[in-house]
Protein backbone atom coordinates (compact mmCIF):
# COMPACT_ATOMS: atom_id res chain seq x y z
CA UNK A 1 0.00 0.00 0.00
CA UNK A 2 2.42 1.99 1.05
CA UNK A 3 4.21 2.03 -3.22
CA UNK A 4 0.73 3.12 -3.95
CA UNK A 5 1.00 6.15 -1.64
CA UNK A 6 4.26 7.21 -3.43
CA UNK A 7 2.03 6.77 -6.76
CA UNK A 8 0.12 8.72 -5.77
CA UNK A 9 1.87 11.30 -4.56
CA UNK A 10 5.01 11.32 -7.17
CA UNK A 11 3.63 12.97 -10.58
CA UNK A 12 5.46 10.48 -13.34
CA UNK A 13 4.61 7.08 -14.01
CA UNK A 14 7.31 4.94 -15.02
CA UNK A 15 5.13 1.90 -15.93
CA UNK A 16 3.65 2.46 -19.21
CA UNK A 17 0.23 0.48 -20.21
CA UNK A 18 -1.97 2.83 -18.41
CA UNK A 19 -3.95 4.26 -21.59
CA UNK A 20 -4.32 0.49 -22.88
CA UNK A 21 -5.24 -1.89 -19.73
CA UNK A 22 -7.74 1.23 -18.74
CA UNK A 23 -8.78 1.24 -22.08
CA UNK A 24 -9.50 -2.78 -22.23
CA UNK A 25 -11.08 -2.83 -18.56
CA UNK A 26 -13.28 -0.16 -19.08
CA UNK A 27 -14.75 -1.11 -22.58
CA UNK A 28 -15.05 -4.41 -21.06
CA UNK A 29 -16.85 -3.76 -17.57
CA UNK A 30 -18.81 -0.91 -19.63
CA UNK A 31 -19.98 -3.65 -22.35
CA UNK A 32 -20.39 -6.86 -20.53
CA UNK A 33 -21.01 -5.78 -17.21
CA UNK A 34 -22.58 -2.48 -16.87
CA UNK A 35 -24.53 -2.22 -20.62
CA UNK A 36 -26.77 -5.49 -20.13
CA UNK A 37 -27.97 -4.19 -16.68
CA UNK A 38 -29.31 -1.27 -19.31
CA UNK A 39 -31.70 -3.46 -20.79
CA UNK A 40 -33.23 -4.45 -17.59
CA UNK A 41 -34.21 -1.05 -17.00
CA UNK A 42 -35.46 -0.50 -20.43
CA UNK A 43 -37.86 -3.08 -20.38
CA UNK A 44 -38.71 -1.97 -16.45
CA UNK A 45 -39.91 1.41 -17.80
CA UNK A 46 -42.69 0.11 -20.06
CA UNK A 47 -44.34 -0.94 -16.68
CA UNK A 48 -46.25 2.15 -14.34
CA UNK A 49 -45.05 1.68 -10.95
CA UNK A 50 -48.42 0.18 -9.47
CA UNK A 51 -47.70 -2.59 -12.11
CA UNK A 52 -44.30 -3.80 -10.82
CA UNK A 53 -45.60 -3.08 -7.67
CA UNK A 54 -48.14 -5.40 -8.65
CA UNK A 55 -45.75 -8.20 -10.09
CA UNK A 56 -43.53 -7.67 -6.91
CA UNK A 57 -45.78 -8.59 -4.53
CA UNK A 58 -48.06 -11.07 -6.13
CA UNK A 59 -48.92 -13.67 -3.70
CA UNK A 60 -47.06 -16.74 -5.48
CA UNK A 61 -43.29 -14.33 -5.81
CA UNK A 62 -43.79 -12.65 -2.46
CA UNK A 63 -44.16 -16.70 -0.90
CA UNK A 64 -40.82 -17.56 -3.24
CA UNK A 65 -38.95 -14.81 -1.36
CA UNK A 66 -39.90 -15.95 1.91
CA UNK A 67 -39.01 -19.65 0.52
CA UNK A 68 -35.51 -17.89 -0.56
CA UNK A 69 -33.91 -16.20 2.23
CA UNK A 70 -35.54 -18.77 4.80
CA UNK A 71 -33.47 -21.49 3.33
CA UNK A 72 -30.62 -19.28 2.38
CA UNK A 73 -30.69 -17.77 5.84
CA UNK A 74 -30.60 -21.53 7.28
CA UNK A 75 -27.82 -22.61 5.05
CA UNK A 76 -25.42 -19.87 5.56
CA UNK A 77 -25.46 -20.01 9.64
CA UNK A 78 -25.28 -24.08 9.22
CA UNK A 79 -22.69 -23.30 6.98
CA UNK A 80 -20.97 -20.68 9.34
CA UNK A 81 -20.77 -23.81 12.06
CA UNK A 82 -20.08 -26.48 9.91
CA UNK A 83 -17.60 -23.87 7.86
CA UNK A 84 -15.46 -22.64 11.01
CA UNK A 85 -15.30 -26.43 12.23
CA UNK A 86 -13.85 -27.68 9.28
CA UNK A 87 -11.30 -24.54 9.10
CA UNK A 88 -10.35 -25.23 12.33
CA UNK A 89 -9.51 -28.72 11.62
CA UNK A 90 -7.77 -28.08 8.73
CA UNK A 91 -5.76 -25.47 10.09
CA UNK A 92 -5.13 -26.46 14.01
CA UNK A 93 -4.57 -30.13 13.21
CA UNK A 94 -2.39 -32.76 11.60
CA UNK A 95 -3.96 -36.13 10.68
CA UNK A 96 -3.99 -38.94 7.88
CA UNK A 97 -6.38 -37.73 4.65
CA UNK A 98 -5.85 -33.85 5.75
CA UNK A 99 -4.42 -32.95 2.08
CA UNK A 100 -7.77 -34.73 0.63
CA UNK A 101 -9.74 -33.14 2.63
CA UNK A 102 -8.47 -29.83 1.93
CA UNK A 103 -8.89 -30.26 -1.84
CA UNK A 104 -12.39 -31.86 -1.07
CA UNK A 105 -13.56 -27.92 -0.01
CA UNK A 106 -13.50 -26.85 -3.16
CA UNK A 107 -15.02 -29.38 -5.12
CA UNK A 108 -18.69 -27.63 -4.61
CA UNK A 109 -16.68 -24.45 -6.75
CA UNK A 110 -15.74 -26.67 -8.97
CA UNK A 111 -18.88 -29.17 -9.98
CA UNK A 112 -21.02 -28.16 -11.91
CA UNK A 113 -24.32 -26.66 -10.57
CA UNK A 114 -26.46 -29.05 -12.00
CA UNK A 115 -24.21 -31.93 -11.51
CA UNK A 116 -24.41 -30.99 -7.85
CA UNK A 117 -28.51 -30.44 -8.15
CA UNK A 118 -29.53 -34.15 -10.08
CA UNK A 119 -27.11 -35.64 -7.89
CA UNK A 120 -28.30 -34.15 -3.91
CA UNK A 121 -32.06 -34.62 -5.58
CA UNK A 122 -30.96 -38.62 -6.44
CA UNK A 123 -29.01 -39.36 -3.09
CA UNK A 124 -32.40 -37.68 -0.87
CA UNK A 125 -34.96 -38.84 -2.85
CA UNK A 126 -37.15 -42.02 -0.96
CA UNK A 127 -35.44 -44.64 -3.22
CA UNK A 128 -31.46 -42.99 -3.10
CA UNK A 129 -29.05 -43.81 -0.67
CA UNK A 130 -29.70 -41.12 2.04
CA UNK A 131 -33.90 -40.94 1.38
CA UNK A 132 -33.74 -44.44 2.12
CA UNK A 133 -32.09 -43.81 5.72
CA UNK A 134 -33.86 -40.43 6.54
CA UNK A 135 -37.50 -41.16 5.26
CA UNK A 136 -38.53 -43.98 7.81
CA UNK A 137 -36.89 -41.56 10.68
CA UNK A 138 -39.31 -39.19 9.45
CA UNK A 139 -37.15 -36.55 7.52
CA UNK A 140 -38.38 -36.21 4.16
CA UNK A 141 -35.22 -33.66 2.57
CA UNK A 142 -36.13 -33.59 -0.97
CA UNK A 143 -39.05 -32.00 -2.39
CA UNK A 144 -39.03 -29.69 1.15
CA UNK A 145 -37.42 -26.88 1.77
CA UNK A 146 -34.95 -28.05 3.86
CA UNK A 147 -33.89 -30.16 0.25
CA UNK A 148 -33.84 -26.57 -0.86
CA UNK A 149 -31.46 -25.15 2.26
CA UNK A 150 -29.69 -28.44 1.22
CA UNK A 151 -28.58 -27.82 -1.89
CA UNK A 152 -27.61 -24.06 -0.93
CA UNK A 153 -25.73 -25.39 2.05
CA UNK A 154 -23.59 -27.55 -0.24
CA UNK A 155 -22.69 -24.80 -3.06
CA UNK A 156 -21.78 -22.42 -0.70
CA UNK A 157 -19.77 -24.06 1.78
CA UNK A 158 -16.38 -23.02 0.53
CA UNK A 159 -16.92 -19.23 0.65
CA UNK A 160 -16.81 -19.66 5.23
CA UNK A 161 -13.99 -22.36 5.06
CA UNK A 162 -11.86 -20.65 2.59
CA UNK A 163 -12.58 -17.08 4.05
CA UNK A 164 -11.89 -17.97 8.14
CA UNK A 165 -9.34 -20.57 7.26
CA UNK A 166 -6.22 -18.03 6.00
CA UNK A 167 -7.24 -15.74 8.91
CA UNK A 168 -6.74 -18.92 10.97
CA UNK A 169 -3.21 -19.39 9.79
CA UNK A 170 -2.23 -15.94 10.31
CA UNK A 171 -3.29 -16.54 13.98
CA UNK A 172 0.26 -16.16 16.12
CA UNK A 173 0.40 -19.19 18.57
CA UNK A 174 1.38 -16.61 21.56
CA UNK A 175 -2.50 -15.59 21.34
CA UNK A 176 -3.86 -18.60 22.78
CA UNK A 177 -0.86 -19.62 24.77
CA UNK A 178 -1.27 -16.37 26.38
CA UNK A 179 -4.98 -17.52 27.24
CA UNK A 180 -3.99 -20.98 28.05
CA UNK A 181 -1.42 -20.30 30.66
CA UNK A 182 -3.39 -18.04 32.22
CA UNK A 183 -6.10 -21.05 32.95
CA UNK A 184 -8.69 -20.69 30.30
CA UNK A 185 -10.92 -23.74 29.17
CA UNK A 186 -10.73 -24.15 25.75
CA UNK A 187 -14.50 -22.85 25.16
CA UNK A 188 -13.32 -20.14 26.92
CA UNK A 189 -10.63 -19.04 25.41
CA UNK A 190 -12.23 -19.71 22.23
CA UNK A 191 -14.92 -17.93 22.51
CA UNK A 192 -12.98 -14.63 24.35
CA UNK A 193 -9.29 -14.83 22.11
CA UNK A 194 -10.23 -16.74 19.16
CA UNK A 195 -13.74 -15.59 17.94
CA UNK A 196 -13.36 -12.07 18.22
CA UNK A 197 -9.89 -12.71 15.74
CA UNK A 198 -11.81 -14.08 13.13
CA UNK A 199 -15.27 -12.84 13.57
CA UNK A 200 -14.73 -10.40 10.34
CA UNK A 201 -14.05 -13.20 8.40
CA UNK A 202 -16.73 -15.59 9.37
CA UNK A 203 -19.30 -12.85 8.98
CA UNK A 204 -17.80 -12.04 5.58
CA UNK A 205 -17.67 -15.70 4.71
CA UNK A 206 -21.37 -16.73 5.95
CA UNK A 207 -22.30 -13.15 4.14
CA UNK A 208 -20.97 -14.65 0.84
CA UNK A 209 -22.01 -17.72 1.63
CA UNK A 210 -26.11 -16.11 2.17
CA UNK A 211 -25.54 -14.21 -1.37
CA UNK A 212 -24.78 -16.83 -3.74
CA UNK A 213 -27.47 -18.73 -1.86
CA UNK A 214 -30.03 -16.35 -2.97
CA UNK A 215 -29.29 -16.28 -6.48
CA UNK A 216 -28.57 -20.34 -6.56
CA UNK A 217 -30.57 -21.87 -9.44
CA UNK A 218 -29.25 -24.90 -11.06
CA UNK A 219 -28.77 -27.03 -7.81
CA UNK A 220 -31.82 -26.27 -6.26
CA UNK A 221 -34.61 -27.12 -8.86
CA UNK A 222 -33.86 -30.36 -9.10
CA UNK A 223 -34.33 -31.19 -5.12
CA UNK A 224 -36.77 -28.64 -4.37
CA UNK A 225 -40.00 -30.25 -5.64
CA UNK A 226 -40.71 -26.72 -7.59
CA UNK A 227 -44.85 -26.36 -5.75
CA UNK A 228 -46.39 -23.20 -5.77
CA UNK A 229 -46.63 -21.52 -2.37
CA UNK A 230 -44.26 -23.82 -1.00
CA UNK A 231 -41.07 -24.87 -2.76
CA UNK A 232 -40.61 -22.06 -5.36
CA UNK A 233 -37.22 -20.04 -5.10
CA UNK A 234 -36.97 -16.45 -7.01
CA UNK A 235 -34.74 -17.49 -9.61
CA UNK A 236 -36.99 -20.03 -10.52
CA UNK A 237 -40.30 -17.73 -10.67
CA UNK A 238 -38.14 -15.62 -13.25
CA UNK A 239 -37.52 -18.77 -15.20
CA UNK A 240 -41.30 -19.67 -15.00
CA UNK A 241 -42.21 -15.59 -16.10
CA UNK A 242 -39.72 -16.06 -19.36
CA UNK A 243 -41.15 -19.66 -20.25
CA UNK A 244 -44.31 -17.59 -20.45
CA UNK A 245 -42.72 -14.77 -22.59
CA UNK A 246 -43.65 -12.69 -19.76
CA UNK A 247 -40.90 -10.49 -20.25
CA UNK A 248 -42.07 -8.02 -18.09
CA UNK A 249 -42.82 -9.77 -15.33
CA UNK A 250 -39.34 -11.65 -15.31
CA UNK A 251 -37.92 -8.42 -15.62
CA UNK A 252 -39.53 -6.59 -12.30
CA UNK A 253 -38.87 -9.55 -9.86
CA UNK A 254 -35.24 -9.99 -11.31
CA UNK A 255 -35.09 -6.01 -10.49
CA UNK A 256 -35.31 -7.12 -6.98
CA UNK A 257 -33.63 -10.10 -6.56
CA UNK A 258 -30.84 -7.35 -8.59
CA UNK A 259 -30.92 -5.04 -6.30
CA UNK A 260 -30.61 -7.18 -3.13
CA UNK A 261 -27.62 -8.99 -3.99
CA UNK A 262 -25.84 -5.92 -5.40
CA UNK A 263 -26.96 -4.38 -1.87
CA UNK A 264 -25.46 -6.84 0.04
CA UNK A 265 -22.31 -6.86 -1.71
CA UNK A 266 -21.98 -3.66 -1.25
CA UNK A 267 -22.40 -4.03 2.24
CA UNK A 268 -19.94 -7.08 2.22
CA UNK A 269 -17.48 -4.76 0.43
CA UNK A 270 -17.55 -2.04 3.07
CA UNK A 271 -17.29 -4.30 5.63
CA UNK A 272 -14.34 -6.30 5.07
CA UNK A 273 -12.47 -3.38 3.64
CA UNK A 274 -13.03 -1.89 7.38
CA UNK A 275 -11.38 -5.28 8.98
CA UNK A 276 -8.61 -5.63 6.69
CA UNK A 277 -7.91 -1.53 7.71
CA UNK A 278 -7.96 -2.82 10.94
CA UNK A 279 -5.82 -6.36 10.94
CA UNK A 280 -3.37 -4.19 8.83
CA UNK A 281 -2.90 -0.98 11.38
CA UNK A 282 -2.03 1.99 10.12
CA UNK A 283 -0.26 0.09 7.17
CA UNK A 284 -3.10 -0.28 5.13
CA UNK B 1 2.89 -25.47 25.62
CA UNK B 2 -0.28 -26.48 24.82
CA UNK B 3 -2.71 -24.54 22.42
CA UNK B 4 -6.29 -24.18 22.40
CA UNK B 5 -8.22 -27.53 21.34
CA UNK B 6 -5.26 -29.51 21.61
CA UNK B 7 -6.37 -32.09 24.62
CA UNK B 8 -6.69 -35.43 22.61
CA UNK B 9 -10.25 -35.52 23.54
CA UNK B 10 -11.38 -32.39 21.93
CA UNK B 11 -8.68 -32.59 19.05
CA UNK B 12 -10.89 -36.51 17.75
CA UNK B 13 -13.91 -35.33 18.72
CA UNK B 14 -13.74 -32.44 15.75
CA UNK B 15 -11.15 -34.09 13.79
CA UNK B 16 -14.30 -36.49 13.72
CA UNK B 17 -16.84 -34.49 13.22
CA UNK B 18 -15.57 -32.70 10.59
CA UNK B 19 -14.42 -36.26 8.48
CA UNK B 20 -17.87 -37.46 9.03
CA UNK B 21 -19.63 -34.62 8.09
CA UNK B 22 -17.58 -33.77 5.05
CA UNK B 23 -17.99 -37.83 4.39
CA UNK B 24 -21.72 -37.17 3.96
CA UNK B 25 -21.94 -33.76 2.64
CA UNK B 26 -19.51 -33.64 0.24
CA UNK B 27 -17.98 -37.13 -0.45
CA UNK B 28 -20.86 -38.94 -1.16
CA UNK B 29 -22.44 -36.83 -3.68
CA UNK B 30 -19.31 -37.42 -5.44
CA UNK B 31 -18.91 -40.82 -5.16
CA UNK B 32 -22.91 -41.27 -5.98
CA UNK B 33 -22.29 -39.34 -9.37
CA UNK B 34 -20.07 -42.36 -10.60
CA UNK B 35 -22.06 -45.06 -9.27
CA UNK B 36 -25.35 -44.12 -11.10
CA UNK B 37 -22.99 -43.41 -14.09
CA UNK B 38 -22.22 -46.84 -13.82
CA UNK B 39 -24.87 -48.50 -12.41
CA UNK B 40 -25.82 -50.11 -15.97
CA UNK B 41 -22.21 -51.12 -16.54
CA UNK B 42 -19.64 -49.70 -18.59
CA UNK B 43 -20.87 -50.41 -21.99
CA UNK B 44 -24.49 -48.71 -21.14
CA UNK B 45 -22.12 -45.80 -19.72
CA UNK B 46 -19.88 -45.34 -23.28
CA UNK B 47 -23.47 -45.52 -25.52
CA UNK B 48 -24.54 -43.07 -23.29
CA UNK B 49 -21.36 -40.69 -23.43
CA UNK B 50 -20.93 -41.50 -27.62
CA UNK B 51 -24.59 -40.83 -28.26
CA UNK B 52 -24.76 -37.99 -30.90
CA UNK B 53 -26.27 -35.37 -28.65
CA UNK B 54 -24.06 -36.20 -25.82
CA UNK B 55 -20.77 -35.66 -28.34
CA UNK B 56 -22.45 -32.00 -29.64
CA UNK B 57 -23.01 -31.33 -26.39
CA UNK B 58 -19.47 -32.14 -25.79
CA UNK B 59 -18.15 -30.19 -28.48
CA UNK B 60 -20.65 -27.24 -27.70
CA UNK B 61 -19.01 -27.09 -24.27
CA UNK B 62 -15.97 -27.39 -24.94
CA UNK B 63 -15.84 -24.57 -27.85
CA UNK B 64 -17.26 -22.02 -25.66
CA UNK B 65 -15.17 -22.71 -22.87
CA UNK B 66 -12.01 -22.50 -25.46
CA UNK B 67 -13.42 -19.10 -26.47
CA UNK B 68 -14.13 -17.72 -23.25
CA UNK B 69 -10.64 -18.20 -21.79
CA UNK B 70 -8.53 -16.03 -24.07
CA UNK B 71 -11.29 -13.24 -23.30
CA UNK B 72 -10.96 -13.55 -19.68
CA UNK B 73 -7.38 -14.23 -19.85
CA UNK B 74 -6.96 -10.24 -21.50
CA UNK B 75 -9.33 -8.56 -19.11
CA UNK B 76 -8.49 -10.68 -16.20
CA UNK B 77 -4.87 -9.73 -16.90
CA UNK B 78 -5.24 -5.41 -18.10
CA UNK B 79 -7.58 -5.05 -15.01
CA UNK B 80 -5.10 -6.22 -12.46
CA UNK B 81 -2.23 -4.79 -14.24
CA UNK B 82 -4.18 -1.19 -14.19
CA UNK B 83 -5.43 -2.11 -10.17
CA UNK B 84 -2.02 -3.08 -8.74
CA UNK B 85 -0.09 -1.04 -11.36
CA UNK B 86 -1.15 2.71 -10.92
CA UNK B 87 -3.44 4.64 -8.75
CA UNK B 88 -6.48 6.90 -9.86
CA UNK B 89 -9.64 8.02 -9.15
CA UNK B 90 -11.98 5.27 -9.22
CA UNK B 91 -9.48 2.16 -8.74
CA UNK B 92 -11.56 0.78 -5.83
CA UNK B 93 -14.95 1.28 -7.02
CA UNK B 94 -13.43 -0.63 -10.75
CA UNK B 95 -12.36 -3.64 -8.03
CA UNK B 96 -16.02 -3.78 -7.28
CA UNK B 97 -17.45 -3.92 -10.24
CA UNK B 98 -16.12 -7.17 -11.33
CA UNK B 99 -17.95 -8.74 -8.21
CA UNK B 100 -20.53 -8.14 -9.95
CA UNK B 101 -20.94 -11.53 -11.59
CA UNK B 102 -20.34 -13.34 -8.22
CA UNK B 103 -23.25 -11.35 -6.91
CA UNK B 104 -25.63 -11.60 -9.77
CA UNK B 105 -27.99 -14.72 -9.74
CA UNK B 106 -27.23 -16.56 -13.03
CA UNK B 107 -30.72 -16.77 -13.93
CA UNK B 108 -30.54 -13.04 -13.69
CA UNK B 109 -27.23 -12.73 -16.18
CA UNK B 110 -29.12 -14.87 -18.56
CA UNK B 111 -32.48 -12.57 -18.42
CA UNK B 112 -30.56 -8.56 -19.13
CA UNK B 113 -28.39 -10.01 -21.52
CA UNK B 114 -31.85 -11.63 -23.05
CA UNK B 115 -33.58 -8.65 -22.83
CA UNK B 116 -30.52 -6.52 -24.46
CA UNK B 117 -30.22 -8.74 -27.28
CA UNK B 118 -33.27 -10.61 -28.05
CA UNK B 119 -35.77 -9.82 -30.79
CA UNK B 120 -37.56 -7.00 -28.41
CA UNK B 121 -34.15 -5.67 -26.87
CA UNK B 122 -32.90 -2.03 -28.48
CA UNK B 123 -29.58 -4.03 -29.70
CA UNK B 124 -31.48 -7.38 -30.38
CA UNK B 125 -34.34 -5.25 -32.66
CA UNK B 126 -31.46 -3.59 -34.65
CA UNK B 127 -30.02 -6.76 -34.89
CA UNK B 128 -33.01 -8.60 -36.50
CA UNK B 129 -33.27 -6.50 -38.98
CA UNK B 130 -29.74 -7.20 -39.98
CA UNK B 131 -30.32 -10.55 -39.73
CA UNK B 132 -28.08 -11.44 -37.15
CA UNK B 133 -29.19 -13.86 -34.34
CA UNK B 134 -27.17 -13.99 -31.06
CA UNK B 135 -29.80 -15.18 -28.38
CA UNK B 136 -31.27 -18.76 -28.85
CA UNK B 137 -27.86 -19.57 -30.59
CA UNK B 138 -24.53 -20.26 -29.05
CA UNK B 139 -23.16 -16.18 -29.83
CA UNK B 140 -25.45 -15.87 -26.68
CA UNK B 141 -23.91 -19.01 -24.64
CA UNK B 142 -20.87 -17.60 -24.84
CA UNK B 143 -21.50 -14.15 -23.76
CA UNK B 144 -23.41 -15.09 -20.47
CA UNK B 145 -20.27 -17.17 -20.08
CA UNK B 146 -18.13 -14.80 -20.65
CA UNK B 147 -20.29 -12.55 -18.02
CA UNK B 148 -20.10 -15.22 -15.27
CA UNK B 149 -16.47 -16.01 -15.50
CA UNK B 150 -14.95 -13.24 -15.98
CA UNK B 151 -13.81 -12.33 -12.56
CA UNK B 152 -11.48 -15.07 -11.82
CA UNK B 153 -8.83 -14.03 -13.92
CA UNK B 154 -8.28 -11.09 -12.32
CA UNK B 155 -9.06 -12.24 -8.58
CA UNK B 156 -6.29 -14.80 -8.54
CA UNK B 157 -4.30 -12.22 -10.30
CA UNK B 158 -4.72 -8.70 -8.48
CA UNK B 159 -3.84 -9.92 -4.75
CA UNK B 160 -0.72 -11.56 -6.13
CA UNK B 161 0.64 -8.44 -8.17
CA UNK B 162 -0.66 -6.42 -5.28
CA UNK B 163 1.90 -8.35 -3.14
CA UNK B 164 4.73 -8.54 -5.46
CA UNK B 165 4.59 -4.64 -6.06
CA UNK B 166 6.21 -3.07 -9.11
CA UNK B 167 10.02 -3.23 -8.27
CA UNK B 168 11.28 -5.41 -10.73
CA UNK B 169 9.06 -4.30 -13.56
CA UNK B 170 10.38 -0.31 -13.04
CA UNK B 171 13.57 -1.72 -12.95
CA UNK B 172 13.41 -3.42 -16.29
CA UNK B 173 11.87 0.28 -17.98
CA UNK B 174 14.10 2.36 -16.67
CA UNK B 175 17.22 -0.10 -17.89
CA UNK B 176 15.47 0.73 -21.15
CA UNK B 177 13.06 -3.00 -21.73
CA UNK B 178 9.95 -2.01 -23.68
CA UNK B 179 6.74 -2.36 -22.25
CA UNK B 180 5.82 -5.71 -23.93
CA UNK B 181 9.64 -7.03 -23.07
CA UNK B 182 8.95 -5.86 -19.75
CA UNK B 183 5.49 -7.94 -19.19
CA UNK B 184 6.58 -10.99 -20.69
CA UNK B 185 9.83 -11.40 -19.17
CA UNK B 186 9.78 -10.15 -15.89
CA UNK B 187 5.46 -9.98 -15.37
CA UNK B 188 4.64 -13.01 -16.88
CA UNK B 189 6.97 -14.91 -14.96
CA UNK B 190 6.10 -13.86 -11.97
CA UNK B 191 2.26 -14.46 -12.38
CA UNK B 192 2.25 -17.71 -14.37
CA UNK B 193 0.84 -19.60 -11.54
CA UNK B 194 -2.13 -17.51 -10.50
CA UNK B 195 -2.87 -17.13 -14.43
CA UNK B 196 -2.89 -20.37 -14.78
CA UNK B 197 -5.16 -21.42 -11.72
CA UNK B 198 -6.87 -18.36 -13.02
CA UNK B 199 -7.79 -19.67 -16.56
CA UNK B 200 -8.57 -23.77 -14.52
CA UNK B 201 -11.40 -21.77 -12.51
CA UNK B 202 -12.62 -19.90 -15.57
CA UNK B 203 -12.81 -23.04 -17.66
CA UNK B 204 -14.25 -24.81 -15.02
CA UNK B 205 -17.35 -22.60 -14.51
CA UNK B 206 -17.63 -22.33 -18.18
CA UNK B 207 -18.17 -25.65 -18.73
CA UNK B 208 -20.99 -26.34 -16.01
CA UNK B 209 -22.42 -22.90 -16.06
CA UNK B 210 -26.36 -23.53 -16.10
CA UNK B 211 -28.63 -21.10 -14.73
CA UNK B 212 -27.09 -17.89 -17.37
CA UNK B 213 -26.42 -20.64 -20.09
CA UNK B 214 -30.53 -22.08 -19.56
CA UNK B 215 -32.02 -18.86 -20.02
CA UNK B 216 -30.17 -17.80 -23.44
CA UNK B 217 -29.72 -21.03 -25.16
CA UNK B 218 -33.43 -22.34 -26.57
CA UNK B 219 -31.83 -26.12 -25.57
CA UNK B 220 -32.56 -26.75 -28.86
CA UNK B 221 -31.00 -30.86 -29.03
CA UNK B 222 -27.86 -30.81 -31.24
CA UNK B 223 -28.08 -27.40 -31.71
CA UNK B 224 -27.75 -25.00 -28.64
CA UNK B 225 -27.52 -27.85 -25.41
CA UNK B 226 -24.20 -27.31 -23.68
CA UNK B 227 -23.20 -30.77 -21.45
CA UNK B 228 -25.12 -29.11 -18.26
CA UNK B 229 -28.27 -28.58 -20.42
CA UNK B 230 -28.33 -31.59 -21.73
CA UNK B 231 -28.18 -33.37 -18.43
CA UNK B 232 -31.05 -31.54 -17.63
CA UNK B 233 -32.72 -32.64 -20.09
CA UNK B 234 -31.97 -36.41 -19.65
CA UNK B 235 -32.72 -36.39 -16.55
CA UNK B 236 -36.32 -34.64 -16.64
CA UNK B 237 -37.07 -37.43 -19.34
CA UNK B 238 -36.91 -40.32 -16.25
CA UNK B 239 -33.06 -41.05 -18.25
CA UNK B 240 -30.84 -40.71 -15.02
CA UNK B 241 -28.40 -43.00 -16.13
CA UNK B 242 -28.13 -41.10 -19.34
CA UNK B 243 -27.93 -38.02 -17.25
CA UNK B 244 -25.67 -38.95 -14.70
CA UNK B 245 -23.03 -40.15 -17.59
CA UNK B 246 -22.90 -36.43 -18.40
CA UNK B 247 -22.65 -35.34 -14.84
CA UNK B 248 -19.64 -38.13 -14.41
CA UNK B 249 -17.77 -36.02 -17.23
CA UNK B 250 -18.22 -33.05 -15.73
CA UNK B 251 -17.33 -34.39 -12.12
CA UNK B 252 -14.35 -35.49 -13.66
CA UNK B 253 -13.29 -32.04 -15.27
CA UNK B 254 -14.58 -30.69 -11.37
CA UNK B 255 -11.62 -33.08 -10.12
CA UNK B 256 -8.84 -32.33 -12.49
CA UNK B 257 -9.93 -28.48 -10.89
CA UNK B 258 -9.26 -30.29 -7.49
CA UNK B 259 -6.28 -31.81 -8.36
CA UNK B 260 -4.74 -28.94 -10.40
CA UNK B 261 -5.49 -26.67 -7.26
CA UNK B 262 -3.69 -29.02 -5.12
CA UNK B 263 -0.60 -29.48 -7.43
CA UNK B 264 -0.24 -25.85 -7.48
CA UNK B 265 -0.65 -24.67 -4.19
CA UNK B 266 1.71 -28.06 -3.27
CA UNK B 267 3.95 -26.35 -5.90
CA UNK B 268 3.52 -22.42 -4.38
CA UNK B 269 4.11 -24.66 -0.41
CA UNK B 270 7.48 -26.20 -1.41
CA UNK B 271 8.86 -22.80 -3.29
CA UNK B 272 8.02 -20.95 0.08
CA UNK B 273 10.06 -23.73 1.95
CA UNK B 274 12.64 -23.28 -0.20
CA UNK B 275 12.99 -19.49 -0.48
Amino acid sequence: MSQLATWRTGSTRVLPGFGLSMGISVLFISLVLLLPITGLFGQLAGLSFAEYWAIITEGRVVASYMVTIGAAAVAALVNAVFGLLLAWVLVRYEFPGKRLLDALMDLPFALPTAVAGITLATLYASSGWMGRLLEPLGFQIAYTWVGIALAMAFTSIPFVVRTVQPVLEDLPAEVDEAAMSLGATDGVAFRRVILPHIWPALVTGTGLAFVRSLGEFGAIIFIAGNMPYETEITALMIFVKLQEYDYAGASAIASVVLFVSLALLLAINIWQGRFVRRLHGGKG
Amino acid sequence: MRRIGDAPLIRRLLIGAALVLSALFLLLPLVAIFAQALSEGVMVFWANVSNTFTLHAIGLTLMIALLTIPVCLVFGIALAWLVTRFSFPGRRILQTLIDIPFAVSPVVAGLIYLLLYGRNGWIGGWLDTHDIQLMFAWPGILMVTIFVTCPFVARELIPLMQAQGSREEEAAVTLGASGWTTFRRVTLPNIRWALLYGVILTNARAVGEFGAVSVVSGAIRGKTNTLPLHLEQLYQDYNAVGAFACAALLAFIALLTLAAKAGLEWRAARREAFA
